[in-house]
């Protein structure tokens, strides 16, 4: 389940709680960012950062479990503000990095 | 067995989000990466939307048309309005994790208390402070760079402004840990809107002093925080993705921090905590020279005259839109077998990268564009350095002149060639009141005027037949 607040839905036990291995993934995911990042081609450092934008726009998973699931009112309506801005991200940052990755050309 | 499928999905959309920002490696591939993204985007949004518990799909899909209506406009700004659309998506980012940590709290204060385990608790309130510190400091830094009149442009301190800053973080954080450990209290909540008002606070607070030429930095900084925000979420809402593809946001924002901070010479705290405007300008280094002024015909002769010619582009190009009449020059030129190269500090501009797109804009194949440390090299075989609206990454003075506030700093060493061309808008010193020496050299000779206007008369001297 996306939303361990969900009490009533099952929750796997072994994914309940297990804050022991989201640490684990975060800091092996830090390094296999920190070594890609590396190689990126430095003339493509500003297309990169609209890109990055759109990727962590992923906050956008969370922002549906908020604004879709049977929750009082006022949660949605946070839950459907932070849909609205991440899909913002999502959408003004892919379109962009194409667009000025186009633009790179060798010759 | 949704469970199973969900979490296969988390791994393929990490997995094309680790090939995508792979793929940025080379020019030639780079636009995979866009493939792979939207495609990991697409399988992570489908398979949260399709489960059991989300049943308001009308709220959902209003929110997502939105997001179309505001997104697509936002990515077709001009290119030299890309760091203020770069940091208001920042400030997008923030907004959604602050806003997705408050839900997340009222409803375990309202539903289900147990829920609300110290660990939740520290990783909601990382998340509300992180989130919306980004969402304040980001519009901030949106608004100095777009220009909005009632926000300064300039630096702006008082005393005890790192007292005051540091003070509002502390109470924040030492309230959050009040939280933590008390989170149902009948005071918990009013304390937890507290904390995200504190955060709403320190973001405006940490900007207000930064000036234009430390917003690489800046925007590289809430690009790391961006992502770390939605980390946070990924603990609160037990979500492996979210913990993924913010932790590679949060590594890309923390690299591009440390280059440009080494490109300047300054450290992150001297960044965050050391304004520019709070370094006394040094006094003038000996005598006063002046400059020597030259015509637009005397300057056409000198680059005609050439084998290599290094352009030195600055924010000034990006202000005066300038670009594309820098890429007719540049044809003339190699028409003429003149080898044109473009040196590329990397704080010039107002963002990572920022003059090789507006470059790149203006069709000028990326072969030509060559970083700091590869032209220096061949910097005393320039025959003419033509600077174009750069200042501080040319000033001579970051080599020995300690006390001021660009000294260390890696320059191009556009002082080494045979001769200097510089077009300056005005003949007032340059960011931070600093001189730059370069302009009196002996071998300088500046051209003064809006670099548009400038280097469209010096196309028309080579387009006239004027010289052959």
């Amino acid at each position: 389940m996306i939303d361990g607040l969900m009490t009533a839905q099952a929750v796997p036990a072994e994914a309940a709680g297990d804050y022991w291995s989201m640490l684990f993934v975060f800091v092996l995911a830090t390094f296999i960012g920190l070594g890609v990042i590396r190689r990126v081609s430095r003339l493509l450092y500003t297309p990169l950062m609209s890109l990055t934008n759109a990727i962590s726009a992923i906050a956008v998973v969370g922002s549906i479990a908020v604004t879709g699931a049977e929750y009082p009112k006022i949660i949605r309506i946070l839950g459907a503000i932070a849909l609205f801005a991440s899909m913002t991200n999502i959408v003004s940052g892919f379109l962009i990095t194409d667009r000025m990755l186009k633009m790179f050309k060798k010759q | 067995m949704t469970y199973a499928v969900q979490q296969l999905a988390a791994i393929l959309a990490t997995a094309l989000f680790i090939f995508s920002l792979y793929w940025m490696n080379d020019p030639k591939t780079a636009r995979h990466a866009v493939v792979a993204g939207v495609a990991g985007m697409l399988v992570a949004v489908l398979t949260t939307w399709f489960q059991p518990v989300i049943v308001h799909h009308g709220w959902i899909v209003l929110a997502i048309a939105a997001g179309f209506v505001v997104g697509v406009p936002l990515s077709r700004v001009p290119l030299t309005a890309v760091p203020q659309r770069t940091a208001l998506s920042h400030a997008f980012g923030g907004l959604a994790a602050g806003l997705v940590g408050t839900a997340e709290y009222l409803l375990g204060l309202t539903e289900n208390p147990a829920q609300l385990t110290a660990f939740r608790m520290s990783a909601i309130v990382a998340e509300v402070i992180l989130g919306f510190l980004t969402f304040t400091g980001s519009l901030m830094a949106a608004g100095k760079l777009q220009e909005v009149r009632w926000i300064p442009q300039r630096p702006v301190t008082y005393p005890g402004q790192n007292v005051v800053n540091i003070g509002v973080l502390v109470a924040a954080v030492a309230l959050g840990v009040v939280v933590v450990l008390h989170p149902t209290a009948a005071w918990s909540a009013q304390a937890f809107y507290a904390i995200a008002g504190l955060a709403v606070l320190f973001g405006v607070l940490l900007i207000i002093p930064i000036g234009g030429a430390d917003m690489p930095t800046v925007i590289s900084i809430l690009n790391s925080y961006a992502g770390l925000s939605a980390v946070a979420m990924g603990f609160v809402l037990n979500n492996k993705l979210l913990v993924t593809a913010g932790a590679l946001d949060g590594s890309s924002g923390l690299i591009l921090s440390i280059i440009m901070c080494r490109a300047m010479n300054r450290s992150f705290t001297n960044v965050l905590f050391g304004a520019f405007g709070t370094v006394q300008k040094t006094a003038a280094i000996g005598e006063q020279k002046t400059w020597k002024q030259e015509t637009v015909e005397g300057a056409a002769q000198l680059l005609e005259q050439a084998s290599l010619v290094v352009v030195i582009p600055g924010y000034g190009m990006a202000v005066a839109q300038a670009q594309h009449k820098v890429r007719e020059l540049y044809d003339q030129l190699t028409k003429r077998g003149v080898t044109v190269k473009f040196a590329i500090h990397p704080v010039a501009g107002r963002m990572p990268g920022h003059m090789n797109v507006l470059l790149a804009e203006a069709n000028i194949p990326y072969t030509a564009l060559v970083e700091m440390d590869e032209i220096n090299p061949d910097m005393p075989q320039c025959d003419v350095a033509l600077v174009i609206g750069a200042n501080d990454v040319v000033n001579p003075a970051a080599r020995y002149a300690k006390g001021s506030p660009i000294y260390g700093m890696p320059i191009i060493d556009a002082d080494k060639a045979r001769t200097v061309l510089a077009i300056k808008r005005s003949k007032n010193p340059g960011f931070a009141g600093i001189d730059n020496e370069l302009y009196v050299q002996d071998n300088t000779w500046m051209l003064f005027g809006d670099a548009k206007a400038v280097l469209g008369d010096l196309v028309k001297q080579f387009g006239s037949g004027g010289l052959h």
